[in-house]
């Protein structure tokens, strides 16, 4: 695996950071300026971030490192495909949202606009330094600043129950904060380095207690960012937040963090073969089974419509989870083809319902009747990435789904190709009510009719419904992801 | 255990005057007494250093002048200086200490006009 | 140039400056501050030198006072250990005098500004002194001339200030008579008062009992300066009603100088041996740390007075020190002298800040400050960054030492120290995030009609320029520090720690 040294990495990094100082700095008095401050270092990341995708496809490593910290730990960026996947979906999907934000602040004339566009940059920041972080130290460091830019976001209205929400996160994640801490010395204490590679650096080093306390450790502490029951209960909190923010970060960048970082610590802190001999991994894996099916089942009961939204995402993400934990070459295909493809069809769901609250003002499920008539775009939109979160063609889900299963049945354990049919199933069951009732119920006659929302909003959305209908006929489109993913695959050494 | 108490009697001594004070800074009430206790404790501890110089048969440390062109000094016949010297530093530390000391309970006195310090905490928290 | 003179220098020029101030006082009020900043320029200029040479050279510089050798003669030792506290203790004291100006100016009448100036110096003297010095029973002097300054400084402040300042002097005397009897005992055991000579003679002696009494006699005087568990009780109060121009000179060094002293007392007179397996003196440290780490944490959210909190926070910060030391091994001490730096900076610039929001919003209870940012942008920001590197975010300073204090404790496998620096670091979070939410958050009820659905434009704060400067420094030095950490190491603490660990 040859490697390439190359600053492209730092320069998307600092792109965003230099795109929040000049948001700062612009202020309120020219917010066409400030807007397009956002828009540039969207667009500029972006850049960089694909700039770096041809060499990680020939598979080559591009490696960048900042400042030597203690003899042969650095802060350094170690560009790979899993790196790749996940900065290619942050990046571009933060242009969409940047439009629609823009979009979405103005028509409802919203406060605090240079804070929560300076706070989205650098949380934008943080998400692709994780994911291009070469070690755990830069992937600790990174995940603190995704921490915190974002809790400005999530507490952005002000009200109480917003600064209820805030605390929550706060605490959720900073407590495991400190247990990846915690993991990362011992890590370090035992096998002296903090570097990933593939295959796992602490095969052979440590006794199997202490390294299945620093998987459980690691667990707690990457998984309360990644919504795996019991520590998910921040996130249908969070939905207090915009919905340009809980499309992009809890949907997209924050969660999706944690699921990285959770799938980075499998594969390549730890590594498949190490983790088949510790055997607390068949628990690990019931819980969060557990937690896919769990997910699916609150979401039923949820009516409104972006707490719904959440619980599918956490059942989304426990299926990440789960389909790397299976530790197979197809099961692990479809979780990292999972990240990106869920990652799209989510945010189109959670911008549509911010369509539907900018043009009605409702947030409940059971007010959206014969809303798809005077909407019909935003709830097209809607229905396809609905159709794709249950794994239906033409729709890029059933690619992941279809791995997924494949992987399941392949691991033996019929188990947990149970819980992917079953969670399909449930994914169905509240979803395409809302879909049903959208166009084929008769609107509430009370009710003014309301047209489509503006178009900076429903642009981004129609985009991304777009690219989940592309991806089933070319999943390749633009960003290789398909190949990213059986790069990453051959990288584990399981051969495509 | 009486050979032990006579024979170090100037120990005991000395430890019972820094407990006196000790004793005084902690529990007495009136901070003039709490100083006074703290003046205790210091000059006791000076006491004891200055002790520890001494030395059976021996004379003031100044040794003559023609005395040390014919023969050699031995410094058992000459009190060890060093203590006093180092405990003239501190007993100017100490005076010092008293000087602040009573500064700030000049001030304490026209603030509050008492110098009781259960007196003083309650008009603190008014 | 030649840096010969420079250890002395450093020690006597705030000495005579401070004399001269006060003559010059007597004549003529607007000579002091220009006198003070020369002075402590000068000072930063013998620190740079002498760093210099101790890293050009590779090996300690001794200094021996009168040229009179030692074990007869007073000693000065500059080497890794000490050249880096040095320097923090110039530039935080010429940054503190600079902010010092306009503060001083609105808390005292000018005519009593010579003379808090000559406290001032009088106060630097000693801090340069006690880390410069060799030998024990000269420490004592100056910390006694430290101690004395920071009695007077802090009884100029206010309502209950001379008070406080007298409970921290009987404190304080007790502190410093103990280390004065362990001082004796040592010198009557071995008949010398010089480090290094007292590191050849006492491995001899190390199973007299009277060592020990010595050392434990020693080790409380030292707890008691340095504010550790369960002697602390007089840093609240005194430095939290001290003037906000004084407590932002005292409460980042005098603590933290006498965290050093105990490293120098641990490292550089007695031997690892004798307080690790001879005598468990070093768990019971780190023991009775790790209980103020707790405490002094859980206390610190209980208060509502921000400076209260910063004074609880300092015994926190104190009790990572030793910790650190306790573990013993070379990346627990690494952690602890890391961390000895860079809370000296965290330290500054919280106080600094916080002596600003005293001035401008005339409180200091956290639940008042709403929306402060409005009005003091720049200077919340500098809150921020304080605060986040108290926390440990990377890559703010904070955060490399308490990695190493932690990789420190799990080496030496006190797991119950790695649970406490983790959870105090949560306690942080929590403490800091409260008055961030305050600040910048408040309960929208309280925004008043105008600020509601506009915001305003940024404005550079009102406070003079004397005052945020120096603050903006000082949170500029916690992200240098963070990324120079490395440089630190390597350079200074690592040849700072004895080779035996």
């Amino acid at each position: 695996m040859a490697t390439v040294y190359s600053p492209l990495p730092l320069y998307a990094v600092l792109a965003p950071l230099s795109g929040a100082v000049l948001i700062l700095v612009t202020g309120n008095k020219r917010p066409n300026l400030r807007e397009a401050w956002t828009l540039l270092a969207a667009l500029a990341q972006c850049t960089f971030v694909y700039a770096m995708l041809s060499p990680v496809l020939r598979g080559s490593v591009i490696e960048y490192s900042l400042v030597t910290i203690y003899r042969d730990t650095a802060f350094m960026f170690r560009v790979d495909a899993f790196g790749m996947v996940f900065a290619l979906l942050s990046s571009f999907l933060w242009v969409i949202v940047s439009i629609y934000s823009i979009g979405y602040m103005r028509s409802l004339q919203e406060h605090a606009q240079t804070r929560y566009f300076c706070c989205f940059a650098l949380a934008l920041m943080g998400a692709v330094g994780v994911a291009l972080a070469g070690n755990l130290l830069t992937l600790f460091m990174f995940y603190e600043i995704l921490t915190i830019s974002t809790f400005p976001l999530v507490v952005h209205k002000e009200t109480p129950e917003a600064m209820k929400a805030g605390q929550k996160y706060l605490i959720y994640l900073m407590t495991g904060a400190v247990f990846i801490l915690f993991s990362m010395g011992c890590v370090y204490y035992i096998s002296g380095t903090m570097d990933f590679a593939a295959g796992g650096i602490l095969t052979g080093k440590g006794s199997p207690q202490i390294l299945k306390v620093i998987l459980v450790c690691f667990m707690i502490g990457f998984g309360s960012k990644a919504a795996l029951m019991p520590l998910h209960e921040w996130l249908p909190s969070a939905m207090v937040a915009l919905t340009p923010v809980s499309a992009l970060l809890h949907a997209v960048a924050v969660v999706k963090a944690g699921v990285f970082c959770v799938l980075r610590v499998i594969l390549y802190v730890f590594g498949p073969a190490l983790l088949k001999q510790l055997n607390v991994w068949a628990a690990l894996l019931y819980i969060v089974s557990f937690t896919v099916i769990a997910a699916n089942i609150i979401a039923l009961t949820q009516d409104n419509l972006k707490r719904r939204l959440a619980f599918s995402t956490i059942s989304s993400l426990a299926m990440i989870i789960l389909g790397a934990c299976l530790l197979n070459a197809d099961s692990t295909r479809g979780a990292i083809l999972y990240i990106p493809f869920h990652g799209f069809m989510k945010i189109t769901l959670f911008m549509c319902s911010g369509a539907i609250f900018l043009k009605t003002g409702k947030k409940l499920v059971s007010e959206l009747d014969g809303i798809g008539r005077q909407m019909p775009l935003t709830m097209a939109a809607f229905s396809i990435a609905a159709a794709g979160l249950v794994g239906i063609p033409p729709a890029c889900g059933f690619i992941s789904k279809w791995y997924l299963c494949i992987g399941a049945y392949q691991s033996h354990e019929t188990w947990f190709l149970v819980v992917f049919l079953i969670s399909s199933l449930l994914d169905a069951a509240y979803l395409f009510p809302i879909v049903y009732n959208a166009f084929f119920k008769k609107s509430d006659s009370e009710q003014p009719l309301v047209s489509e929302a503006p178009l900076l909003i429903v642009i981004p959305l129609a985009l991304t419904a777009l690219f989940s209908i592309l991806f089933f006929f070319s999943p390749d489109l633009i960003f290789n992801f398909y190949n990213l993913a059986g790069c990453v695959v051959y990288s584990l050494a399981w051969g495509i | 255990m009486i050979e032990y108490l006579v024979t170090k009697h100037s120990y005991w001594f000395y430890i019972i005057l820094i407990m006196m004070g000790f004793y005084g800074m902690m529990v007495k009430n009136n901070l003039m007494k709490k100083l006074i206790g703290m003046n205790i404790f210091q000059w006791s501890i000076i006491l004891f250093f200055i002790s520890i110089g001494a030395k059976k048969g021996a004379t003031i440390p100044i040794i003559e002048t023609h005395g040390v062109l014919n023969q050699a000094v031995r410094a058992a016949d000459y009190i060890n200086p060093l203590p006093h010297v180092l405990m003239l530093t501190a007993i100017v530390v100490g005076v010092a200490t008293t000087g602040i000391a009573l500064a700030l309970l000049i001030i304490i006195y026209q603030n509050y006009g008492t110098l009781e310090e259960d007196e003083i905490i309650e008009a603190l928290k008014k | 140039m030649t840096t010969v003179h420079f250890p002395a220098l450093i020690v006597v020029t705030p000495l005579i400056a401070s004399f001269i101030v006060f003559a010059v006082g007597w004549f003529d009020r607007r000579y002091c501050f220009p006198l003070v900043i020369g002075a402590l320029t000068a000072c930063l200029i013998f620190a740079a030198g002498l760093a210099a040479a101790v890293l050009d050279n590779g090996n300690p510089l001794h200094y021996h006072l009168g040229s009179w050798p030692p074990p007869w003669g007073i000693e000065y030792v500059v080497d890794h250990l000490n050249v880096l506290i040095l320097l923090a203790i110039a530039v935080i004291a010429l940054l503190s005098a600079i902010y010092s100006r306009s503060m001083a100016a609105r808390e005292f009448p000018q005519a009593k500004l010579p003379q808090l100036y000559t406290l001032y110096l009088l106060q630097v003297t000693g801090l340069f002194g006690i880390t410069i010095t060799g030998d024990v029973f000269n420490l004592y002097v100056l910390l006694e001339i430290a101690s004395f300054s920071a009695y007077a400084m802090i009884a100029m402040g206010e309502r209950g200030a001379a008070f406080a300042a007298f409970r921290y002097m009987i404190f304080g005397t007790i502190g410093a008579c103990s280390y004065m009897l362990g001082v004796g005992y040592l010198y009557i055991l071995t008949g010398s008062l010089n480090m290094a000579d007292l590191n050849q003679l006492l491995p001899a002696l190390y199973q007299s009992k009277a060592l020990l009494a010595g050392f434990s006699l020693l080790l409380v005087g030292i707890a008691i300066k340095m504010a550790l568990f369960p002697v602390h009780t007089w840093l609240p109060d005194s430095y939290t009603l001290a003037p906000s121009s004084v407590s932002v000179l005292l409460a980042p060094l005098s603590t933290k100088v006498g965290a050093y002293v105990l490293i120098r007392i641990l490292l550089s007179v007695f031997n690892a041996p004798f307080y690790t397996s001879l005598y468990p003196a070093a768990p019971v440290l780190g023991w009775i740390a790790a209980a103020g780490v707790l405490f002094a944490a859980f206390l610190a959210i209980a208060q509502s007075d921000l400076k209260r909190m910063l004074c609880y926070l300092i015994v926190c910060e104190i009790g990572y020190i030793v910790i650190g030391v306790s573990s013993s091994n070379r990346l627990g001490l690494t952690g602890a002298l890391l961390h000895l730096v860079n809370d000296m900076f965290m330290m500054a610039c919280l106080f600094a800040v916080t002596g600003i929001i005293y001035a401008h919003a005339r409180t200091r209870n956290i639940y008042e400050l709403r929306n402060l940012h409005r009005t003091l942008p720049l200077t919340m920001a500098v809150f921020v960054t304080g605060a986040l590197a108290v926390i440990g975010v990377p890559p703010l300073c904070g955060f490399f030492s308490k990695w190493y204090l932690v990789l420190g404790a799990i080496q030496a496998q006190q797991w119950f120290f790695v649970f406490v620096i983790l959870m105090s670091s949560l306690l942080n979070t929590v403490l800091f995030f409260r008055i961030i939410e305050q600040v910048y958050f408040p309960p929208r009820e309280s925004i008043p009609a105008e600020h509601a659905h506009h915001d305003t434009p940024f404005r550079l704060d009102p406070v003079p320029m004397g005052e945020l400067i120096p603050a903006a420094c000082l949170a500029c030095f916690l992200i240098l520090l963070g990324f120079f950490s490395n440089m630190l190491i390597t350079r200074f603490i690592s040849r700072a720690i004895p080779g035996t660990f």
